[in-house]
């Protein structure tokens, strides 16, 4: 059946991935990471999953062109701009008492979100007393978030989230239009760490004080899911906060009772005393 | 039951999608033994009112899908506003928030291909009213994992677009009225 075939080479994929590169997609949730490689293969030119597997094999310039495919998410600063409401006026009041912070963004992608955290912390007044760990498996889009360059076209949606999250400042007070693109500016990233880092692989490596985490579990299956909810808990300091995007929970994880939920509508949680 | 084999419905619907749902979800009897799985093109903001106006009309209970949510018999899934629904292989729900298809976010072709992966002979995908082509390669896809394909009439269809498609796309369809359709549910789903 030719079904069964592809599922067969998507498996065989993944594995070789696995054990050529270190890239762990394995436990990713089977519906998406199967439409995305059969774009990847369409794309791509490849006729069948097992000739792309090949050339990924023997072709180490292929692996960041099939990562692409394989996690690239494209995101909007503030999105969900109740989110970052809620974080502004329920989160920071508690951070605030804390003479130095570190925040993580797990799952940075292009950095449309540390731009975003960065742009309220300074609004806060919190910025210089933050560290940003930003980190993502994908190095190409850890570049991107490291420029800090977006489509001139993108920047009213931003805009207008940024007003609507409670924004107190101008947006473009932050970036410089320049051919077709919004520059945003390196001061926002001094205080920034942009580092690898997998969830599926890695462990803890700091103490962090608020991790947003958004729509990047929805990928996972549930084990992997609970994997990475416990590395949270791990890296969390006693009442640390944990942001999830809008679809996403921790009511099924054997890590819920770790938490309580802080801001249930924005799935904001906080890590409960040990 | 006429089709033993069927384990889950599937319905997609843009343009006229509400009114088209509400002749169908709900005749749907109390006792109805399959799980359906809607993808209604919706604005992106993140309150979906279709949850709660079909939760007051409709007999059955009906649910935004969770992620990693295993299907149950008996309840109308929506998918939410702005997320991809897919059914995984093992028979649960995922979404994901991927790039839109065909402009959609949710999109039917996502969830019909997912779907149709999932259950393969033992899945009935239906595409109703529409102004756009979404769900036809979706449609296509059931019909070729050896599913069941209907397609509402295109001439009582509010916006034709989309049956007529999804009738280009697979020709061997079905194509029934809303209550013919909303009669053949809910004989498939009743013992």
């Amino acid at each position: 059946m030719p079904d069964s075939l592809l599922n067969l080479e998507i498996k065989l994929l993944l594995e070789a991935l696995f054990q050529r590169y270190h890239y762990d997609f394995r436990s990713y949730a089977q519906a998406s990471i199967k439409r995305r490689l059969v774009q990847a293969r369409d794309q791509l030119g490849f006729s069948s999953i097992s000739a792309l597997q090949e050339r990924v094999l023997h072709d180490p310039a292929m692996l960041p062109r099939l990562l692409g495919y394989l996690t690239v998410q494209v995101s909007e600063m503030f999105r969900d701009p109740s989110y970052f409401r809620a974080l502004r006026e329920k989160v920071l009041p508690h951070l605030r008492t804390y003479p130095s912070l570190r925040i993580w963004i797990a799952g940075c992608s292009t950095g449309e979100e540390v731009y975003s955290l960065a742009i309220l912390f300074r609004e806060e007044g919190l910025y210089q007393r933050t560290l940003f760990y930003a980190t993502d498996i994908n190095p190409d889009a850890l570049r991107a978030a490291e420029a800090g360059v977006y489509a001139l076209d993108r920047i009213s949606k931003f805009t207008e989230n940024h007003q609507k999250s409670g924004g107190k400042s101008s947006l473009s007070d932050y970036y410089t239009a320049d051919y077709g693109r919004a520059v945003f500016d390196k001061s926002l990233r001094e205080r920034v760490v942009f580092s690898d880092h997998s969830l599926v692989t890695d462990s803890v490596f700091a103490e962090m004080h608020l991790i947003s985490c958004r729509n990047v579990m929805i990928y996972f299956d549930r084990p992997l899911q609970d994997r990475a909810i416990g590395l949270f808990r791990e890296s969390l300091t006693r009442k640390g906060f944990l942001g999830l995007g809008s679809k996403e929970s921790l009511r099924f994880s054997d890590h819920s009772g770790a938490f309580a939920e802080f801001v249930p509508l924005e799935k904001i949680y906080q890590r409960r005393e040990p | 039951m006429t089709q033993p084999a069927v384990k889950a419905v599937v319905i997609g619907a843009s343009a006229g999608a509400v009114q088209a749902l509400l002749t169908i979800l709900p005749v749907l009897p109390p006792d109805y033994a399959l799980p359906v799985l809607v993808v209604v093109h919706v604005p992106p903001d993140r309150d979906n009112a279709l949850v709660p106006l079909f939760q007051s009309k409709c007999q059955l209970p009906v649910k935004e899908a969770e992620d990693k949510e295993a299907l149950v018999g008996g309840v109308v899934y929506f998918a939410p506003s702005d997320y991809h629904l897919l059914v995984e292989t093992e028979g649960a729900l995922a979404l994901s928030m991927d790039e839109p298809v065909n402009y959609s976010r949710p999109s039917i072709d996502v969830l019909f291909e997912s779907a149709a992966d999932a259950f393969e002979t033992d899945l009935v995908g239906i595409i109703l009213t529409g102004a756009n082509h979404d769900g036809a390669a979706g449609l296509k896809a059931v019909v070729a994992a050896g599913g069941a394909a209907i397609v509402e009439d295109p001439a009582e269809a509010h916006a034709d677009a989309m049956p007529l498609a999804a009738l280009q796309a697979c020709p061997a369809a079905t194509v029934m009225s809303l209550d013919a359709i909303t009669s053949y549910l809910s004989t498939l789903g009743t013992a």
